[in-house]
C-alpha cells in the first residue's frame, strides 16, 4: 500500500470540514483546509496536494475562482467537485474548468475515500447523476454542423458505460457486465469526462455560462 | 451550505435584466442644465464640442436655444447627481422668463390665442393640486376622473349622462360646419394643437415623475412580496420539520424519513423542479418520494429525457413503485437507485440495491409481489421485465415499455 493521499479540504463551513475529516479517518493525509478560495489558492499552491476536495458554492466565486486561478500551474494536483446541489448541471461549470469529479455531499464516507483514491490515481469521478446529465446533454444529434464532432458525440460504448453508472453500477459491476476489464472503463470514462471538457454542445457551454456560480 | 444555496437563488429571483444605458442630465457639471455634460458623457465626447454645436445651431435661428430647453424639460437628472451650479433663483427667473415668453408668443401669435393664458392656468393649478396630493389621494383622483368622464356601463343615470354629452358635441360640430368657415377652423384647431403640445411640454415632467415613482414602488412592492412568501414557506415547513426532529430526535429512523422529507421539499423550491404534472419524470419523481416517506429510505433518481403519461408508462410507473417497495422492504439498505431513460422507441426503469439479494426461483408461487404486481402487469401492456438477484449482491429490476 502506497503513503496516504495528501488532501487539501476546501468548504466555506468549518462545521462541514471536520466531518469530513472525522469521516475520512486514518485513510487519507488531510494535510490542509481552506474556508474562502483565496486560502485555498494559498494552501494549495504551497502543499500540492495530490487532490483538492472542492466545494462548489462558496462566496467569492466558489470552486470555480480556486480551479481558475490554480489552471494547470500544478500538474500533480487533481480537482473533486463536493456539492450538495442535486443539479449535476451545477458542476459543469467546474468539470469544464478541469474538475476530474463530482459527488454530492450525501455520499458514504467509504465511497469518498475510494473516489479520493481513484482521483489521485488519474482517473475520474461520476456520480450517477452526472452520468445521467451526460447522457441528457449527448442524448440527440448535434443540430449544426459541429466544430469539432468528435468531441461532440459519444460513442455507442460510452453510451453503455454512462448508462451503467447512472443505473448506480460501480466500475467493478460494469467491467464484468460488459465483459471488459475495470482499465476499460476507466478509460471510457475518462474520454466522456474530455468530452465534457471539450464539447461545443450548446446545453454544455450554456450550462458552463449561466452558472458562473455566486 | 444550504444557506448559501437560498441565498443564490433569491439573487436570482428579485435581479432584473440590466438597465440599458439611459441619457442623463448633469446638472453638477454643466454651465446651465447640465444637458451638454450630460450628453458628452452619453456618447463620449468631450463636452466643449457639444457646447459649440448647441451654440452653432443657436444663431442659426435659435434652434439650439429650443432644442436646448426641450433637453432640459425632457430629460431627466442623473439618480446620483449633485444640486445644479447654478443658484436657485437664477434657474427660477430662467423658467420663469421662458414660460413667460411661450405664453406670450402662443397667447399673442396665435388665433384663439385669448383662450390659452386661461386654460394654461387651469392646468397648472390642477397639476398644483396632483403635486400636493398623497398616494391615497392619488388613487381617489384619478378613479373620479375616470368615473366622471366615462360612466360605468351599469350606472343608468350615467349612461344617460354620457349620452347627451355626446349628443351635444356632436350637436355643435354639425352646427359649426353648417355654417363653417374653413379656414377658421383650421386654425383653430391648429391653435389647439400647438397648445396641447404647450401643456405636454410644459406638465411632461411631472407626469414623467409621477408614472416612473409609481412604478418604482410597485417593483419594491412586489420584491417585499417574494421575500414574505419565501419567508413564510420557510416558516411553515423547514421550522416545523426542524421542531419535530427535536422531537424524535430518539429515533433515528424517524429523524431521517424528516430530513430526507424536507431536504426534497425545498429543492423543489429552490432549483424549481417544476410540476410537470402528467409527464413520466414528474409521476416517477413522486413515486419515489412516496416511497422515501413511507419506508424511510433514499431513493437516488435518475431521468433521462421526459415523455407524456400513458397507460403503458403509467403501468410501468406503478411496477416500479412496487420495485422500490420490495427494495425498500426487503433488501435491508438505505438507498436505493431509480433509473429511467426515455428512448424513442420504448422507456427503460431501473430499479437496483445492494441488499440482500434473493433467489427468484425459491420464491413461492403465492407470493404476489414480484410476479403479479410487477411482471405480469408490464406483460400485460406488452412491455416485459428482467429480474435479476443473487442472494448477497443486490437486486436489480428492469422494466421496459414500449411507447
Amino acid at each position: 500500500m502506497s503513503a496516504p493521499v495528501r488532501v487539501v479540504l476546501v468548504d466555506d463551513h468549518a462545521m462541514f470540514r471536520a466531518g469530513v475529516r472525522a469521516e475520512l479517518g486514518g485513510r487519507v493525509e488531510v494535510i490542509g483546509e481552506a474556508g474562502t478560495p483565496a486560502e485555498a489558492i494559498e494552501k494549495i499552491r504551497t502543499g500540492h496536494p495530490a487532490v483538492v476536495l472542492l466545494d462548489v458554492h462558496m462566496p467569492d466565486g466558489g470552486g470555480l475562482a480556486v480551479l481558475e486561478a490554480i489552471g494547470t500551474s500544478i500538474p500533480e494536483t487533481r480537482f473533486l467537485a463536493l456539492s450538495v446541489s442535486d443539479a449535476a448541471e451545477d458542476v459543469i461549470a467546474l468539470i469544464r474548468a478541469g474538475a476530474r469529479g463530482y459527488v454530492t455531499k450525501t455520499i458514504s464516507s467509504d465511497d469518498l475515500a475510494d473516489a479520493i483514491k481513484r482521483v489521485a490515481d488519474g482517473d475520474v469521478v461520476f456520480s450517477p447523476r452526472l452520468a445521467g446529465f451526460v447522457l441528457d446533454a449527448f442524448r440527440d444529434a448535434p443540430v449544426a454542423p459541429s466544430v469539432d464532432p468528435e468531441f461532440d458525440q459519444l460513442t455507442p460504448r460510452e453510451r453503455e458505460v454512462m448508462r451503467l453508472l447512472a443505473r448506480g453500477y460501480a466500475y467493478k459491476e460494469i467491467a464484468a457486465e460488459l465483459f471488459i476489464s475495470i482499465k476499460t472503463v476507466e478509460t471510457h470514462a475518462s474520454n466522456v469526462l474530455r468530452k465534457l471538457q471539450l464539447s461545443s454542445r450548446h446545453q454544455l457551454t450554456r450550462w458552463a455560462a449561466d452558472r458562473r456560480m455566486i | 451550505m444550504r444557506y448559501r444555496s437560498a441565498a443564490r437563488i433569491m439573487v436570482v429571483v428579485t435581479s432584473t435584466v440590466p438597465a440599458t444605458r439611459r441619457l442623463y442630465r448633469r446638472p453638477d457639471r454643466g454651465l446651465a442644465g447640465g444637458v451638454a455634460s450630460g450628453i458628452a458623457e452619453h456618447i463620449g465626447v468631450r463636452v466643449r464640442i457639444v457646447r459649440v454645436l448647441f451654440v452653432l445651431l443657436a444663431v442659426a435661428g435659435g434652434l439650439g436655444l429650443a432644442l436646448y430647453g426641450a433637453y432640459w424639460i425632457v430629460v431627466p437628472a442623473a439618480p446620483d447627481a449633485g444640486r445644479s451650479r447654478l443658484p436657485p433663483w437664477l434657474e427660477y427667473l430662467l423658467a420663469a422668463v421662458a414660460a413667460a415668453g411661450a405664453i406670450a408668443a402662443v397667447g399673442w401669435a396665435m388665433p384663439l390665442g385669448s383662450l390659452f393664458a386661461p386654460t394654461l392656468l387651469a392646468c397648472l393649478g390642477g397639476a398644483l393640486i396632483w403635486r400636493q396630493a398623497t398616494d391615497s389621494d392619488r388613487v381617489r383622483l384619478r378613479r373620479l376622473s375616470r368615473t366622471s368622464l366615462v360612466a360605468s356601463g351599469s350606472d343608468r343615470l350615467g349612461r344617460l349622462r354620457t349620452v347627451a354629452g355626446a349628443a351635444l358635441v356632436v350637436g355643435g360640430g354639425v352646427l359649426v360646419l353648417a355654417r363653417a368657415d374653413f379656414t377658421a377652423i383650421r386654425d383653430g384647431l391648429l391653435a389647439m394643437a400647438v397648445t396641447v403640445v404647450g401643456l405636454a411640454l410644459l406638465t411632461g415632467p411631472w407626469w414623467m415623475r409621477t408614472v416612473s415613482q409609481l412604478g418604482a414602488e410597485r417593483s419594491e412592492r412586489i420584491r417585499s412580496q417574494e421575500r414574505a412568501d419565501i419567508a413564510a414557506h420557510l416558516h411553515d415547513s423547514v421550522l416545523q420539520t426542524l421542531a419535530l426532529i427535536q422531537r424524535n430526535a430518539a429515533s433515528p429512523r424517524e429523524v431521517t424519513r424528516l430530513a430526507r422529507g424536507q431536504e426534497r421539499e425545498l429543492r423543489k423550491l429552490l432549483y424549481g423542479t417544476r410540476a410537470n404534472s402528467g409527464q413520466l419524470a414528474d409521476e416517477l419523481r413522486t413515486v419515489a418520494a412516496e416511497v422515501e416517506d413511507a419506508y424511510a429510505i433514499s431513493v437516488e433518481v435518475v431521468l433521462v429525457g421526459d415523455a407524456p403519461m400513458t397507460e403503458p408508462l403509467a403501468a410501468a410507473t406503478s411496477a416500479a413503485r412496487e420495485a422500490l417497495v420490495n427494495a425498500a422492504k426487503h433488501a435491508a439498505v438505505t438507498t436505493v437507485s431509480l433509473y429511467a431513460e426515455v428512448e424513442p422507441e420504448a422507456i427503460s426503469v431501473y430499479v437496483k440495491d445492494r441488499g440482500v439479494g434473493f433467489d427468484l426461483d425459491a420464491v413461492a408461487d403465492d407470493r404476489q409481489g414480484v410476479r403479479g404486481s410487477i411482471i405480469a402487469r408490464i406483460e400485460r401492456h406488452g412491455g416485459d421485465v428482467k429480474v435479476r438477484s443473487q442472494p448477497g449482491s443486490g437486486t436489480e429490476v428492469e422494466i421496459r415499455m414500449p411507447r
